[in-house]
């Protein structure tokens, strides 16, 4: 630590202190130091001290009078007694936050006004250690090497290393076994796997959250149904399963879908879709091929959808084809027929994987 | 009537007599009376207007006011450059599109563009009646709907929040994707938005779920039942009225605002803070009198 303007403080020929070469101009130093009115007038200092504890006071009391709002004010059904709020949610945080912000004004008045501030200079050392140091820790390991003979003795020297390398072996196993892989699970009969969802031949689709089906004489032009299968619904009348927790909302993320209705010369088929729609009743799946987000943006009068993540859109008239953004594939189609009473049936599962890529996606 | 009231004023300015000016009151009054029972039931009459005088009507209004789009015969006009759609056919459209498109000030357009914005209705009450009717006299379309279809005020307590619970869930899975789940609107493509809902009179929300207006699919009554509608509409009314538990609710727009307010405020108050600190302070040129700090 040297004084402003103080040249003399370091010492040439110490090692640690870097050697000071000649400048070509002499360095000037800090400026005169400037006194603050506080440091000069008692007055004011003994004004910026009261401040200080001022603010250290009112810390205290707002401290004060969180206990008690929290002891005294009714937290319940009186949520909108201040500007909307509730009295005790906004005098806790009010105290709370008054109590934390006086200490902090407290502190950097403190400083800013009676601590002192003088200015300082500290030299910057070099960061390496000096070279007598350097020199001895290099000798101390060679001498651990030689003595180990780890150069001489191959044989260790090998196992060691393969003994060590083998060792990441039992956590690849390990992490591989943290949940079945999708070759385990997939099961085209149950729904399971990336690559099957529970719609069968002849399940309904029905209105998803009400779980009512749909019939295809009642849809009017430009209606959109967010629909699920009848499966994921189960009553007595129907027969399915009942399916509960992370299967129901694997089978829910999976097999939800879209059906508009549009003027049915409006849809160009698909190459073998001829007979998937129905009437200008048209179903895909309602999940995004980019990463998965559930879609349902549409527009009844240019027949695209639109994916609310990352602004895919897919146009419905035309096999869901992605016509913006960043979605590679089109939604998957689902095949729809009609049953004997009118209502809308699945002619199968989707006869690909609905949903984002996968690494082994295009291998089946 | 001012004419009258003008030529009393003037009688009983020149004879000052109270009688004479009691008189021309008198005969003011009954004069004006007369006059009201002579025209009075053909007003009455023009009340209780035929349908076919108020399709008239409407057609009238019709080719004043909205044919230069949608046709002299609502069959829709395409423009010249590309032939998109400058005004749809309004034929089958219904009652109750019009209602809506009419009576919240959507149509007429100021030009043909993606969005129709909420404005300032043109046309009174009678006017939208007569429109309507026009256009539901050409085909077949759905109804403006009454006060039973889209009010709970019928049921019981639990049957209205069981209402109001499955509004939710059917909000929730088939509007928010546009609308927000809050109701607050959102955008669309090519610098469309779905409209925020808040505040909307209820008949207006039933309507467009019933016609779906400009790019929204419709939610007719095979899609969506009247009960289901009106569940909605329930829901939608009750979070308007509710309380923000989770302090200022900021638009309801999710982390966008939420997002802005914590920039904005909490980091902008840091800058201040952190500023503050390393401000300088007054100086002063004088020296204290003996030299604190000297050992530093």
């Amino acid at each position: 630590m040297i004084e402003p303007g103080n040249d003399d403080a370091i010492t040439p020929g110490h090692d640690r202190t870097p050697v000071v070469s000649e400048e070509p101009i002499v360095n000037p130093g800090l400026p005169a130091h400037q006194w603050r009115p506080t440091d000069v007038d008692p007055r004011l200092e003994k004004r910026a001290e009261r401040q200080v504890a001022a603010m250290f006071v009112l810390s205290m009391i707002c401290g004060v009078l969180f206990v008690v709002a929290y002891f005294t004010l009714e937290i319940g059904d009186n949520f909108d007694t201040v500007i909307g709020l509730g009295a005790s949610t906004v005098a806790l945080g009010l105290a709370l936050g008054g109590a934390l912000l006086f200490i902090g004004i407290g502190i950097i008045q403190w400083a800013r006004k009676l601590m002192g501030d003088h200015e300082i200079m500290e030299m910057r050392h070099p960061a390496a250690s000096s070279a007598e140091d350097r020199e001895e820790t290099l000798a101390a390991l060679s001498l651990g090497a030689d003595e180990s003979g780890i150069a001489r003795r191959p044989l260790i020297r090998n196992t060691m290393l393969g003994s060590l390398g083998l060792l990441g072996l039992p956590a690849v196993v390990l992490l591989r076994d943290l949940g079945p892989s999708n070759a385990q699970i997939v099961d085209s009969e149950a729904g399971t796997g990336l690559q099957h969802t529970i719609w069968k031949q002849g399940m309904r689709l029905v209105r998803d959250v009400l779980g009512t089906p749909i019939k295809a004489s009642d849809l009017e032009l430009g209606d959109l149904v967010n629909a699920a299968p009848e499966a994921l619904f189960p009553t007595e009348e129907n027969g399915y399963d009942e399916i509960e927790g992370v299967p129901l909302q694997v089978q829910k993320a999976k097999s939800s879908i879209i059906i508009v209705k549009m003027e049915p010369d409006k849809i160009k088929p698909g190459k073998g879709r001829e007979n998937w729609s129905f009437d200008g009743l048209i179903c895909y799946s309602k999940i995004c091929t980019h990463v998965g987000c559930p879609i349902s943006l549409y527009e009844r009068t240019t027949h695209h959808v639109l994916c609310p993540c990352h602004q895919s859109t897919f146009d419905l008239a035309d096999s869901a084809k992605v016509i913006f953004g960043p979605a590679h594939r089109p939604l998957p189609q689902l095949p729809m027929a009609v049953d004997a009473e009118g209502y809308l049936i699945a002619q199968s599962d989707f006869t690909e994987p609905v949903g984002a890529s996968y690494w082994e996606r295009e291998k089946q | 009537m001012r004419l009258l009231n003008r030529s009393a004023a003037r009688i009983s300015r020149h004879r000052r007599g109270p009688v004479v000016g009691l008189v021309a009151l008198l005969l003011g009054l009954l004069l004006s009376g007369g006059l009201y029972t002579a025209f009075a039931p053909a007003q009455a009459g023009e009340q209780a207007q035929s349908d076919e005088e108020l399709v008239d009507t409407g057609r009238k209004l019709f080719l004043a006011g909205c044919s230069s789009c949608h046709g002299q015969n609502a069959e829709g006009l395409s423009t010249v450059r590309d032939g998109s759609l400058k005004g749809p056919p309004l034929v089958g459209v219904g009652a109750a599109a019009v209602d809506f498109q009419v009576g919240t000030g959507r149509m007429p357009m100021a030009r043909p563009e993606q969005q129709a914005p909420r404005k300032e209705v043109a046309y009174n009450e009678d006017e939208v009646k007569a429109l309507a009717a026009y256009v539901a006299s050409l085909a077949p379309g759905p109804a403006i709907p009454t006060e039973e279809d889209y009010s709970i005020d019928g049921l019981t307590g639990t049957q209205r929040e069981e209402a109001i619970v499955r509004g939710g869930q059917i909000f929730l899975t088939n509007c928010t994707a546009c609308h927000n789940f809050n109701g607050s609107g959102g955008a669309m493509p090519r610098g469309g938005y779905a409209p925020k809902l808040t505040g909307v009179d209820e008949k207006y929300i039933y309507e467009a779920m019933l016609t779906g207006p400009q790019a929204m699919p419709t939610f007719s009554n095979g899609n969506l039942s009247p009960e289901e509608k009106r569940d909605v509409i329930a829901y939608l009314k009750t979070i308007e009225t509710q309380p923000e538990y989770g302090g200022f609710g900021l638009g309801g727009l999710g982390p966008v605002s939420e997002g802005l307010f914590a920039w904005l405020l909490g980091i902008g108050g840091l800058v201040g803070f952190a500023i503050w600190i390393a401000a300088h302070t007054t100086r002063t040129t004088l020296t204290p009198p003996i030299e604190k700090g000297a050992e530093a």
